[in-house]
């Protein structure tokens, strides 16, 4: 059985003859916080939807833990936090929080759900519907949803992308707790420095391909541009 | 947990149209509207026109094209903010999502079927109440041929831009067994006459298109979703 956390086997996948990744072959230790960077339109979407289970590699597999990312006890080990906040507008944060709970099979899941509500700032508002909350509210709420079922292994979708500063500190906080706690995480994203901080691993993708997977290197922090300028087309 | 799962999506699906409204209010005005309209002509009034004859083919009629409406919204619901992704990604089966979405979509139905029964029979003056047990078990197995093949058409058709109209078009050939069977079965009852060995075959046939397509339904529909 594999050590790592995440492993990506040689996985292309096409859209019709396009070839959206190529031969991505990568490993993600259980523990590490893997910064997933690219320019737009570079694969990084469709990799992390392959490894959320959500899309089939053309060719290729992942495993999270050693198994395969569509059996269902893997899926419980998983959260996904895609582009969308994935809410139902016409349920109440309770509720909303209430069915992921009890599609993760969460235990006690009224006391974690508000544990989570509290955690996110919105006790208060609970029986809101998701509908009537300002952009910024429902950000929390979607993080909520994700951290609900406490993942061993997260994948995050350009995370900080429109989250209002509140969102954003309730999200690294997570994000630093479940780092802390030995969880895996994988983010896309174009915000450097906000990834860069958390990261301890870096893996970047140019037009599908895996160009470098590594650790996460002292000149990344202090130059966010090196990794473009190194790795990156010009 | 499959059934956790199952409740859970059906449960989510109906307070969701509960509190919208959407689908129920298309759906039973497109019915009732359908009803009145062929009320204007063919006039229940009039004695050369065998109202009985054409009863069930309008009930049927109706009941299958205001399910059409309901059905589109089944999956196309989900598109909003994402959240068809949270529930592939959520650990369940395909399946314990789909016959959730099948569960919600038959009660939705049934419930509008059910209540313009009942317009459906002052329009017309049809007695509906003569067999009425019977009718309404070929009610219910024709509302799940509908909910199952119009359920498992939504999942294929949710990221297409033409959903509205190729629902239908694919949905209505693959129901034609089971919508020939409930209007056979449905005819028969509402002359007069129980179930017997005449129309037993069509009941049989009902009930094995419920069966066989549920089954196809629960195993393609991971393919579907995921691809």
């Amino acid at each position: 059985m594999s050590a790592a956390a995440l492993e990506v086997n040689n996985v292309w996948k096409y859209y019709g003859d396009f070839p959206a990744l190529r031969d991505i072959a990568l490993q993600v230790a259980p523990g590490s916080t893997m910064a997933l960077l690219g320019r737009n339109g570079a694969g990084k979407t469709t990799l992390l939807r392959i490894v959320a289970g959500l899309s089939k590699a053309s060719r290729g597999s992942v495993t999270i833990h050693g198994s395969n990312v569509r059996d269902e006890s893997t899926r419980r080990r998983i959260g996904v936090l895609g582009h969308g906040i994935s809410l139902y507008d016409e349920l109440s944060a309770e509720e909303n929080l209430m069915i992921f709970a009890k599609l993760y099979g969460v235990a006690n899941p009224k006391q974690r759900v508000n544990a989570m509500l509290e955690r996110t700032g919105l006790e208060r508002v609970r029986e809101g519907l998701a509908r009537e909350f300002s952009r910024g509210m429902r950000q929390r709420l979607a993080v909520a949803r994700v951290f609900l079922h406490d993942p061993e292994v997260l994948l995050l979708d350009e995370p900080f992308t429109a989250l209002d500063d509140r969102a954003i500190a309730v999200l690294q906080s997570l994000l630093r707790d479940m780092s802390q706690r030995g969880r895996t995480i994988v983010m896309s994203t174009h915000q450097l420095r906000e990834a860069l901080e958390l990261a301890t691993h870096v893996a970047m993708i140019q037009r599908g391909k895996l160009v470098y997977a590594g650790e996460r290197k002292q000149e990344m922090l202090d130059d966010t541009g090196w990794l473009y300028r190194t790795y990156g087309e010009n | 947990m499959y059934f956790t799962g199952v409740l859970t999506i059906a449960a989510k699906d109906l307070r969701a149209e509960w509190r919208t409204r959407e689908a129920i209010n298309a759906s039973l005005a497109f019915m009732l509207v359908i009803l009145v309209l062929f009320s204007f002509a063919f006039d229940p009034g009039n004695p050369e026109i065998n109202i009985p004859a054409l009863a069930a083919g309008l009930l049927w009629m109706a009941y299958s094209f205001a399910a059409a409406l309901a059905l589109n919204r089944s999956f196309a619901r989900e598109l909003q903010n994402d959240c068809l992704d949270a529930l592939i990604a959520a650990p369940i089966p395909a399946s314990a999502l789909y016959l959730g979405k099948v569960l919600a979509n038959f009660v939705l139905l049934l419930a509008m079927e059910i209540l313009s029964l009942f317009i459906f029979s002052l329009l017309y003056n049809v007695k509906v109440a003569t067999h009425i047990w019977e009718l309404l078990l070929v009610i219910v197995l024709g509302t799940w041929a509908m909910a199952i093949m119009g359920t498992l058409f939504s999942a294929l058709t949710v990221n297409l831009r033409l959903r509205e109209l190729m629902l239908p078009i694919m949905t209505y050939p693959f129901l034609v067994p089971a919508l020939m069977a409930a209007i056979l079965l449905t005819d028969a009852l509402l002359h007069g006459e129980p179930f017997g060995p005449k129309n037993t075959l069509w009941l049989k046939l009902l009930a094995g298109f419920d069966i066989i397509f549920t089954s196809l339904a629960v195993l393609l529909i991971d393919t579907v979703l995921v691809g």
